[in-house]
């Protein structure tokens, strides 16, 4: 077993173990964590491939940041185990034949005959052969206009995440922080310098009445 | 040295395990100066902070306090690791090494001198950035695993001050890789040969300062410390860790102050490159002092300017760091992008030609 087979399998393994606990385990955050360990793991099993521009992005998007937000909204959902749970076994037969047809639908397209490297002969590459420029001239040429298309999809919907969330209320129900005009302030706005001259107390006459007090 | 290593291995045990010896080898060379590293750049941030405080800073362990940092280690280890009630132990058991892990991990692919790397891939810049950013995790996982209102707190800003500041530091690397041509750290450092004004700091100014201030905010130092923040939260993430679980984070923060000072240094510093070159009478009088010399110069210089921020600034307000980040770095090096462009079609300078 070459060192290649060894890592392989290793992460292969992980990855499969990973998925099989997103779904089966309870606790949300735990899912996500158990998502974030798959992820990482199939970009390793990427860069094996020879698609190492590929893998790199995936945990950099991902693993990074998506599922970072991610677990910052699971963590803050407070939710009902056993309410969740309901309807468990009366869902429980249609679950089983959706899954079965969806696993069937995936056994025909890529099913044991269609894999293997008796179809596929992985390519022997030179060592100068950069995964990244091998993505970056197709797409940016063959495919510059859905490369475009998909830009422009993706700005519509940051305008339209930011419209949706966006409530300007009036000053008199919520207080905004004018951050410009806090950095503008200068030392002059806030502090007034005043000369105060000095006073001196006068000597007290020695009296009885402040030892009185003191008692 | 390695390859010749591997091939005697190989030649009387399976190919596997003398791949696995050959880069455990290769792991412990580069982690043990750097957690040596570590160890002292913590002696130096205390000194450094005490002399600017006018006060002496350790001085009772060992000549100049210089053991200090190894009673403090010892003194840590010996320490109870209390787990607290109600707290997810594994999640609480494992935040700590999704911190160190990434920040170990990273070094695989830094050059510290002409040929001095584990590994030189073509896609070392996104490497680095893709593995740094899986430092998030301890933070957050962290948080979530004490089971206290304060961790939380802190890992929930911690999370959203990383998301953030990572897209300008993307971004700043966008530019170096633009002007540079290339990801390989190695190559980007020897793009930068023929001199002082060669360095990518001069066409990069502006990325130059956006990188380091978002690496200062990445590994939560001050004056961007808001996921500890003492005066708020207590001491943020790790207000639940005692003992070893605790030191693990610490390092953690330290190796990535010292990557990033590296990652800086690569970037727009050149790298080992001396900043004597080509000038005639000072380039060979200089000519004696190793490469690795001025790499370690320059980090040295940037890890001060860590440890200066952190004396002299006051910690940033939640929103005003917020606006930083997105209103002020990532418009800025969006805007930058553009003017690399336009110098490589205008072929500015010595940079692109």
């Amino acid at each position: 077993m070459s060192f290649e087979q060894l890592v392989f399998y290793a992460f292969a393994a992980i990855a499969a173990f990973a998925g099989l606990m997103v779904i089966t385990v309870r606790n949300p955050v735990k899912a996500a964590l158990w998502l974030v360990l798959a992820f990482v793991s199939t970009a390793a099993v990427w860069i094996l491939a020879e698609a190492e521009f590929l893998g790199l992005v995936l945990i950099l998007v991902y693993v990074g940041a998506v599922l970072v937000l991610f677990l910052f909204v699971v963590m803050m959902l407070d939710i009902n185990l056993a309410e969740m749970k309901e309807g468990f076994t009366r869902y429980l037969p249609i679950g089983v034949l959706v899954s079965l047809v969806v696993f069937g639908l995936i056994y025909m397209v890529v099913g044991p005959e269609h894999f293997g490297l008796e179809q596929f002969k992985p390519t022997e590459h030179g060592p100068d052969y950069s995964n990244t420029k091998e993505i970056a001239v197709p797409l940016y040429t063959q495919h510059a206009y859905a490369f475009v298309l998909a830009a422009v999809l993706l700005l519509v919907g940051i305008v339209a995440a930011i419209a949706l969330t966006l409530r300007r209320r009036p000053p008199s129900e919520a207080l905004y922080q004018d951050i410009d005009a806090q950095v503008r302030v200068r030392a002059e706005d806030r502090l007034t310098m005043v000369k105060i001259p000095a006073e001196v107390e006068p000597d007290l006459p020695e009296n009885k009445e402040e030892e009185e007090g003191a008692k | 040295m390695f390859t010749t290593l591997q091939q005697w291995l190989s030649g009387w045990m399976w190919d596997w395990l003398a791949v696995l010896i050959t880069l455990l080898i290769q792991a412990v060379v580069v982690i043990l100066p750097i957690m040596i590293a570590v160890a002292y750049l913590t002696y130096a941030e205390r000194k450094v902070i005490a002399y600017m405080q006018v006060r002496m800073g350790p001085n009772r362990v060992g000549p100049y306090g210089l053991l200090q940092p190894i009673a403090d280690a010892v003194k840590l280890m010996f320490k109870e690791v209390v787990l607290p009630s109600q707290s997810n132990v594994y999640l609480f058991l494992i935040a700590p090494i999704l911190a160190i892990a990434p920040a170990i991990a990273v070094w695989a692919v830094v050059p510290f001198a002409p040929g001095w790397v584990v590994t030189d891939i073509d896609a070392g810049v996104l490497y680095v950035l893709a593995v740094a950013s899986i430092t998030v995790y301890g933070v957050v996982v962290s948080g979530w695993a004490s089971n206290s209102k304060y961790a939380f707190l802190g890992g929930l800003r911690s999370s959203a001050q990383k998301i953030s500041y990572e897209i300008a530091m993307g971004f700043a690397l966008v530019t170096v890789l633009m002007v540079a041509d290339t990801m390989n750290l190695t190559k980007i450092v020897e793009g930068q040969q023929g001199g002082i004004w060669h360095w990518y700091l001069i066409p990069l100014l502006p990325m130059f300062v956006v990188y380091f201030i978002s690496g200062v905010a990445e590994t939560n130092r001050a004056p961007f410390d808001i996921a500890e923040g003492e005066s708020e939260i207590v001491a943020g993430f790790h207000v639940e860790y005692s003992g070893m679980a605790f030191a693990v984070f610490f390092l953690a923060e330290y190796a990535m102050m010292i990557l990033i000072s590296y990652m800086t240094s690569i970037m727009f510093l050149g790298g080992w490159l001396s900043p004597f070159e080509g000038i005639p009478l000072l380039e060979t009088l200089f000519a004696w002092v190793p490469p690795f010399f001025w790499l370690a110069a320059k980090v040295a210089f940037l890890l001060f300017v860590f440890l200066w921020f952190r004396a002299t600034f006051p910690r940033y307000r939640y929103d005003q760091l917020m606006r930083l980040g997105w209103k002020v770095f990532i418009p800025l090096t969006i805007v930058w992008v553009f003017v690399v462009m336009l110098m490589h079609y205008f072929k500015v300078g010595p940079w692109f030609n």
